[in-house]
């Protein structure tokens, strides 16, 4: 009380200012982390440049598109488990389609509403129904495979059109297709959460669904969104990834979900929302691509591929938690 | 040393001498703060065995501190603590149990899922992963504990199917099995029917037979002649007093509770008032209990909305904003009807709230300041949704500096502001909408002083500038000096509105205190 007549303007002073590197510490390390693999690799095996870096891309490319999808999800506070199942239905369809003598474009763009549509099933009971993500994606991660395995009785898709396998290019062609396609869809969402309100909305939901619903953000609607984007990525990466072999295996994506989980993660998201960069998530997939070949370069037996991914993962979400005590 | 800031008539009674080798408890002189909010400022208190000791007070002067000192869940600054007697080094809420201490919470802290007969033994048992479990001499344990306080409950019945009166026995019981001697009821009566707290009160008087100190936390002055034989008043963490009960008439009391230094407080300066902007008629919402609330606030105007925790404030504001739409009665806006069923159709009318939760709801703490600033009127700042980023520095840079916000740059995430930062940044939000309309829930709650007088400044501007503003607040002080009219809410309904001149803070603190027939008020 008597202290209210004495005003002390500088007991408002704020906080000083986190340094760029505190707030993107997690892109920054793992950046540095992926620069010392490829350091090691180029040193050891400067072969590994000359037969295998482009081809882990190729193989990463699909990944990095559902991990997009993934960084939203995330971003939002929800999860998306049934993305492998997804991943799945989607490729056996643009292989049923192609084989129906469509043309490709018409292919890929069923594909991807096709994913969409499947996404917007996840993001329809989560936002519409209020249910957690995690359950709702895990009973469809069952029903989307099973359905699969039910319609399909899990026959493989052969006999593929000439022009599906890359594109009807040739493989380094096709190969570089693939890559352009990824990195333009990259730059785009990179873009649009930093330029477009409707990134915004996303980070606004993420940290807080009540407060964005108070400042006239509708947070259902912005989850909703977000799921059947993610729905569109898996199947464009669905696309993407069947047209590299000659025929689609109706069993691809069993536990790709986990993969993609872990780029995310790796690549610097808070798992409980709000906090993400598309960035982060491009470098935690190309750290954990690279671990698979770079092992063979190093001649170390490739069942440590998994647990080497697990340490990495531990190691960033340690990081985390000792940088949070340190606060 | 023990400060006694204001110049109140001496207690009627001092710590009586009849009592003195009964002593239970003695507190002299505590002190507590938490950051800079010094929470209790040598606040004395003492308990013997076979009495009810109320302690009463204002939203926020200290009651819950105290009473989570004598659990041993803070730790005071200083000051002396006694337990039959015996200082008290150190205490943690499970020495606490041990020495006797039970607090029962308002809300019942009951595993809902287990049985009457588990809950008690989860209280009484010492723990030990491989014991083996004696079910009978649970269940007869919790048959008798269950006798001692009157309560015809099943031990094997779950806590689930029991109502709130029944749960509150079952904690009683337990505390009583623990060997408790002394009780802390903290507002055991607040959601009980009359007959429900004639219940209660019996099992009180029993206890108290058997020798039990209690203390008695309530905000219902009116049973406190029925139950209690003495009463302490806390008033901003200071202690008032402490009073035998009969001899002390509630009038005496409230007087006691509130009064204060007013000049203190950065008063509003009269602004031209220009017609009614929002009016609620027979407002009222089934899923929050608010009901038939009548209000209306003019343009230039502040209507203050005062009331204890619990009587319905802010779900009267989630009402007007349409966060729990209201289903009876009409809200006006500029003399139209208007349905304000979600928060975007309330922004777009020109309606804004800041809440309560400044950290929790009202900013987004990761986001810097400027996208913070602009959240509300993301959609004006973008075209085809690409946001205009000059557009929003400038409008943000044009807040920080009207509000003067400190912060280091436009870029600087919220949560790293201080408290009275973060609750401009959140004013400046959604003063940006341009509204018509301004509710502004606990506006200074956890400020600090300086940062205080500055958002009522910045609130009497904006009245000046014919903004309509309904505040919340749990300070009277702040109602009285901010307010051109008071609505008193109590029991969710609005109970009075007093105009500037007529309010004072007995009438005020009568009002909320649901005595609205002798404070006289119509409506």
């Amino acid at each position: 009380m008597t202290a209210l007549a004495h005003p002390n303007p500088s007991a408002a002073a704020p906080a000083p200012s986190r340094s760029s590197f505190s707030r993107y510490g997690r892109e920054i390390s793992v950046a540095i982390a992926y620069v010392l693999l490829l350091a090691c690799l180029a040193i050891r095996t400067p072969q590994f440049f000359r037969h295998q870096f482009f081809t882990t891309w190729v193989d990463a490319a699909p990944i990095l598109l559902a991990a997009i999808g993934m960084t939203l999800v995330i971003l939002a506070r929800q999860i998306d488990i049934s993305i492998g199942s997804m991943f799945a239905v989607c490729a056996v369809l643009s292989g049923l389609l192609a084989k129906a003598g469509l043309p490709m474009p018409c292919v890929a763009l069923l594909t991807v509403l096709a994913g969409a549509a499947l996404g917007a099933i996840n993001g329809g009971l989560i936002a519409g129904l209020g249910l957690p993500s995690i359950v709702v994606t895990l009973a469809t991660l069952v029903v989307f495979r099973q359905s699969l395995m039910w319609v399909r009785q899990g026959q493989f898709v052969n006999d593929l059109p000439h022009g599906f396998q890359w594109f009807g290019l040739s493989q380094r062609a096709g190969e570089w297709m693939l890559l352009a396609i990824s990195g333009v869809v990259f730059t785009v969402f990179a873009w649009a959460m930093r330029w477009l309100s409707a990134g915004r909305m996303v980070y606004a939901v993420g940290s807080s669904p009540e407060a964005a619903r108070l400042a006239g953000i509708r947070p259902r609607r912005v989850v909703f969104a977000v799921f059947m984007l993610m729905g569109a990525l898996v199947g464009l990466a669905a696309l993407l990834n069947a047209v590299r072999s000659p025929d689609v295996d109706p069993k691809i994506g069993t536990g790709w979900e986990l993969t993609v989980i872990a780029a995310v993660v790796v690549g610097g998201a808070a798992i409980t929302g709000g906090r993400a960069t598309l960035l982060g998530t491009f470098i935690g997939v190309a750290l954990l691509a690279t671990i698979a070949p770079a092992l063979v370069f190093f001649n170390v037996p490739s069942q440590w591929e998994k647990a080497i991914q697990g340490l990495i993962i531990l190691a960033a979400v340690a990081t985390d938690g000792l940088r949070r005590r340190g606060n | 040393m023990c400060p006694r800031l204001y110049h109140f008539p001496a207690p009627v009674v001092k710590s009586d001498c009849r009592y003195d080798d009964r002593v239970l408890l003695k507190l002299t002189c505590i002190t507590k703060s938490f950051g800079g909010v010094q929470a209790l400022k040598g606040v004395s208190f003492d308990l013997q065995a076979g009495e009810v000791h109320a302690l009463i007070g204002e939203n926020g002067t200290g009651k819950s501190t105290l009473v989570k000192v004598i659990a041993g869940a803070e730790r005071p600054d200083s000051g002396s603590f006694e337990l039959g007697g015996k200082p008290v080094v150190e205490i943690n809420p499970a020495a606490a149990r041990a020495l006797g201490i039970a607090v029962i919470y308002q809300q019942p802290a009951l595993f809902p899922d287990l049985t009457v007969a588990e809950n008690i033994a989860l209280r009484l048992e010492t723990r030990g992963a491989w014991r083996t479990i004696g079910w009978k001499t649970r269940h007869q344990q919790a048959a008798e504990l269950l006798a001692r306080v009157g309560a015809a409950i099943s031990p094997g019945a779950h806590v689930r199917e029991l109502t709130m009166p029944q749960q509150q026995l079952v904690e009683i019981a337990a505390a009583l099995g623990a060997d408790a001697k002394i009780l802390v009821l903290d507002e055991p009566t607040a959601s009980l029917s009359e007959r429900e707290v004639e219940n209660l009160f019996r099992v009180i008087r029993a206890l108290r037979e058997q020798g039990v100190g209690m203390i008695y936390i309530s905000h219902r002055l009116e049973e406190l002649p029925r139950i209690a034989d003495r009463v302490t008043v806390l008033r901003d963490g200071t202690y008032v007093g402490t009073y035998a009960m009969p001899a002390i008439a509630r009038g005496e009391i409230i007087r006691l509770m509130v009064g204060r230094d007013l000049a203190a407080i950065f008063p509003k300066v009269a602004a031209a008032l220009g017609n009614v902007v929002l009016e609620a008629r027979n407002l009222g919402c089934r899923a929050s209990g608010v009901r038939d609330v009548c209000l209306s606030v003019r343009a230039g105007e502040i209507l203050g909305i005062a009331g204890l925790v619990g009587a319905g404030r802010t779900e009267l504001a989630r009402m007007l904003f349409g966060l729990t739409p209201a289903d009876a009665g009409e809200i006006l806006l500029k003399g139209r009807r208007v349905v304000m069923d979600s928060p975007a159709r309330a922004a777009a009318l020109g309606i804004a709230y800041v809440p309560e939760d400044r950290r929790g709801h009202g900013v987004i703490l990761e986001m810097p300041v400027d996208a913070n600033a602009t959240l509300a009127i993301l959609r004006q700042i973008s075209r085809r949704g690409f946001i205009n980023f000059s557009r929003e520095r400038e409008i943000a840079g044009a807040y920080v500096r009207r509000f003067d916000i400190k912060t280091p740059s436009l870029d600087t995430p919220v949560g790293n502001l201080s408290g009275g930062n973060q609750q401009k940044v959140a004013l400046a939000r959604w003063l940006a909408t341009e509204p018509c309309a301004i509710i502004l829930d606990e506006p200074t709650q956890g400020v600090d002083v300086g940062a205080k007088s500055e958002i009522h400044r910045l609130m009497s501007e904006l009245a000046g500038h014919g903004l309509a503003i309904i505040m919340i607040s749990s300070e009277l002080p702040e109602v009285l000096g901010m307010s051109d009219r008071i609505a008193v809410m109590h029991d969710r309904r609005i109970v009075g509105v007093l105009s500037r001149e007529q309010a004072t803070q007995e009438r005020v603190m009568e009002l909320a205190l649901g005595h609205a027939a002798e404070a006289g008020a119509a409506i």
